[in-house]
């Protein structure tokens, strides 16, 4: 009796702490792992050889765009993430993505100036599960090979200084160049240990009606910020951030 | 950082999609404008200015200039500039902004792109009229700043902005592509380059890059990568091969001959290379010019206005500084099938007006339009990127010359890759050409490039290209571009042929009842009549 009631105690507890670690992905990213049959693993996808086709499950993060039936997303699952380049998908499936939802992807894996992402024209179909990634502080990470394993996650960045943009001190350019205007992408240059770094605010992922784009309007050189985004490749490391707040 | 073509992409087809559905048809139109006796000074003008650059900070800075000193000599007239990186997005925009009668006042576009503004009802003003004023025309006796005369724009450059007959834009700058070559390589490859590239040559030495050691390392450059030969843009491509076999693409009337045997064999050959590695285009992999830069591309074909991104000196990249491989760049003219008949493409930002109910505001369009020409404007702007101005007047002068001149001073005015490719549309100005202007030929464009884009990302993807393939891909792409809806030349009546049978039936019909209707009303008058006779 002694030993039922302490191991139904103990299974008790068990279930409790794993329910608060738990957020609100819930059960879906225990469930996240597990693939349906014929579905890539990460490990297989990352495995997988460009322009092959590939099939994966995955979980909508953000989306970019859509037009002309075809949506543009960030997507990841428990073990890593998949950038989603101009998949097929009706207006009215669109807006259906809302992040969390689960989708698995037919298509191929190609690569495109360093970001690896899965090419126009992949088909999708929704499924059931939900999983929202928390951001993965990757701040150590910037500067070494490591940080490429990590490609179009979903990351944080903490306690990073702005640096001028130009030479005229300006803390962020419309455009690279700051040939752009109000409503285009927005760069900053922030540093750690030396070591500078260019981020974007990529306007057709938060635009200039978003916090984020007003927050890094806001900047000024030497503030020191925390930041979240989505870990994209364009020749080198070129995160697409979504969140800038006062470094903690 | 330069990686705005996915977007571009977008913009286009919602573009060709949203004038397909909102368009011309319905609109009653602006009334025609004619050219006002008098310039209105006493009154302000406030005119907007759509403008494209390369993503280019002095570029726009230029246009800032131009602007500010456009308005130190027309007070009354305030020009907003709106900035663009790509000529979609300026499509799109225009498109929509016909529907809603907001279009800009002045824009930079294509000459493909007016053919589809000219399907509505007077949305773009023809510039002859304006050309010929004596006071306010080019070169006129009223206009306020040394202007060119319609003689000194280049005629070739200026009969590319004529559509049926007229001019709806004026050119502002002119480029043609290059073949930017990694000449270090070519020669460590055991190869000289000749003096006008062949496509023969470039396959050669292409396939011969391609050559790996055991660990799948490239022998020529001991790097993972090695792409020899990238395009930037397929349409080109496509086009400028079809010109130089002389094979059929389009006609003047908007006939389209694209999908030919000749289309074919480029493309199987395409096959054949994108198959080993030795090809591939900026869309599936990259800007050439990154590839290039990092040693790992020898020939990179793009525009001359992409100039001051190639070569290990280059004043803009979007590569880090340890990725950069030191070389000798070459800018030679793009390959040729003979090279004793070169033909390279003219292209290149041209400016059209839209009209207003206001002619007055067209004619302010217009100063600042010409203002455009001028030697400060066109001298400043050319010397941003590989273009050549687009007026004698400018060409000529002492302070372009001097420029030219100085190629290799530094690596930044005169950094003698983008001067030399300056030099390749200048000294080939009777070698260029260009397609013909329709209404459809933008998206014509689009299908001649996306047959290469398709073949070579089959081929990587191992499918099989044959004949069945290329049946089905023209099919597709004659599909996804629209290529079967009827494209005919704006100004023309289309002829839309015999009457399908079940159109004949419903229109005999109704003419049939029209008649019995008609017989019914002059036999109830008749019978009236009588009944009046009978009771008077």
């Amino acid at each position: 009796m002694k030993k039922t009631l302490a191991i139904t105690l103990a299974l008790s507890l068990v279930l409790a702490f794993a329910g608060c670690g738990k957020s609100e992905s819930g059960n879906a990213a225990d469930a996240a792992d597990v693939k349906s049959e014929g579905v890539m693993t990460h490990a297989e996808y990352v495995a997988a050889e460009l322009e092959s086709e590939v099939v994966i499950e995955t979980y909508v993060q953000a989306k970019q765009s859509w037009w002309d039936n075809k949506a543009t997303l960030y997507t990841q699952d428990k073990d890593g993430a998949y950038f989603i380049y101009n998949m097929t998908c009706s207006e009215e499936d669109y807006a259906k993505l809302v992040p969390g939802t689960k989708i698995k992807v037919t298509g191929y894996k190609t690569e495109w100036s360093g970001e690896v992402e899965i090419a126009e024209g992949a088909t999708f179909e929704i499924e059931d599960g939900s999983y929202i990634a928390t951001a993965t502080d990757v701040t150590s990470l910037l500067g070494t090979d490591e940080l490429i394993n990590h490609q179009n996650e979903f990351v944080s960045f903490k306690g990073m200084t702005v640096e001028a943009a130009n030479d005229k001190g300006d803390a962020f350019l419309y455009n690279w160049d700051g040939s752009g205007e109000d409503g285009n992408d927005l760069y900053f240059n922030v540093s750690l240990n030396g070591q500078t770094y260019t981020f974007t605010v990529e306007s057709y992922l938060c635009d200039n009606t978003t916090d984020v784009y007003a927050a890094v309007k806001n900047l000024q050189v030497g503030d020191k910020i925390d930041m979240e985004g989505f870990l994209y490749w364009y020749e080198g490391v070129n995160p697409h951030i979504t969140s800038v707040t006062a470094a903690k | 950082m330069r990686q705005l073509w996915k977007k571009s992409l977008l913009l286009l087809l919602t573009a060709i999609c949203t004038f397909s559905l909102t368009g011309c048809h319905g609109s009653r139109g602006l009334p025609e404008f004619t050219v006002p006796e008098e310039f209105d000074t006493s009154r302000n003008y406030e005119i907007t200015f759509w403008a494209k650059n390369d993503t280019n900070k002095t570029q726009t800075d230029i246009y800032k200039k131009a602007i500010a000193d456009f308005e130190k000599l027309y007070p009354n007239i305030t020009v907003n500039l709106r900035l663009y990186t790509d000529y979609g997005k300026i499509y799109n925009d225009v498109i929509t902004n016909i529907s809603t009668n907001t279009t800009p006042n002045v824009c930079i576009t294509y000459p493909d792109h007016i053919a589809t503004y000219l399907t509505g009802i007077n949305i773009v003003v023809p510039l002859d009229s304006l050309f010929a004023e004596e006071r306010y025309g080019l070169g006129g006796s009223e206009v306020r700043f040394d202007a060119p005369t319609q003689e000194e724009i280049i005629p070739g450059f200026l009969e590319e902005c004529s559509i049926d007959g007229h001019y709806y834009a004026v050119p502002f700058m002119r480029s043609t592509e290059a073949c930017y070559v990694n000449k270090t390589y070519v020669e460590a490859l055991g190869y000289t380059l000749p003096e006008t590239l062949t496509w023969d040559f470039i396959w050669e030495v292409s396939e011969a890059a391609v050559a790996k050691d055991s660990d799948g390392t490239f022998l020529i450059n001991n790097q993972k990568v090695m792409i020899p030969f990238i395009y930037k843009s397929t349409d080109n491509m496509m086009i400028q091969m079809l010109k130089q076999k002389n094979a059929g693409y389009s006609t003047d009337k908007g006939e389209i001959n694209l999908f030919n045997d000749t289309t074919t064999g480029l493309l199987y050959t395409v096959a054949e290379h994108a198959k080993t590695g030795a090809f591939s285009t900026f869309k599936i992999s990259g800007y050439p010019a990154n590839f290039l830069n990092a040693g790992q591309c020898i020939f990179a074909v793009d525009s001359t206005a992409g100039a001051t991104w190639m070569g290990t000196n280059a004043p803009l990249s979007d590569i880090s500084a340890d990725a950069l491989v030191d070389f000798e760049t070459a800018v030679m003219m793009l390959p040729q099938f003979d090279p004793k008949q070169p033909q390279m493409i003219s292209q290149g930002p041209s400016v059209c007006i839209f009209n207003k109910s206001d002619p007055q505001v067209v004619l302010a369009s217009w100063l600042f339009t010409q203002y455009l020409l001028t030697n400060e404007v066109q001298i400043a702007y050319a010397e941003t990127e590989g273009y050549v101005p687009v007026t004698s007047k400018a060409q000529n002068s002492e302070s372009y010359q001097e420029y030219l001149s100085r190629m290799g001073e530094d690596n930044s005015t005169y950094y003698d890759v983008k001067i030399k490719a300056s030099k390749l549309l200048l000294d080939n100005l009777d070698n260029t050409f260009v397609t013909p202007v329709f209404n459809g030929s933008a998206s014509l464009r689009d299908a001649s490039g996306q047959l290469i884009e398709n073949v070579t990302k089959s081929v990587k993807r191992k499918e099989t290209v044959d004949d069945s393939y290329m049946e089905k891909l023209y099919s597709d792409v004659t599909s996804l571009y629209r290529l079967d809806q009827s494209h005919q030349s704006s100004m023309e009546k289309a002829d839309l042929g015999k009457l399908p049978s079940t159109s004949v039936i419903l229109l005999s019909a109704l003419a049939g009842t029209w008649c019995l209707i008609l017989l019914y009303l002059v036999l109830s008058a008749v019978k009236k009549r009588k009944r009046s006779h009978n009771t008077h």
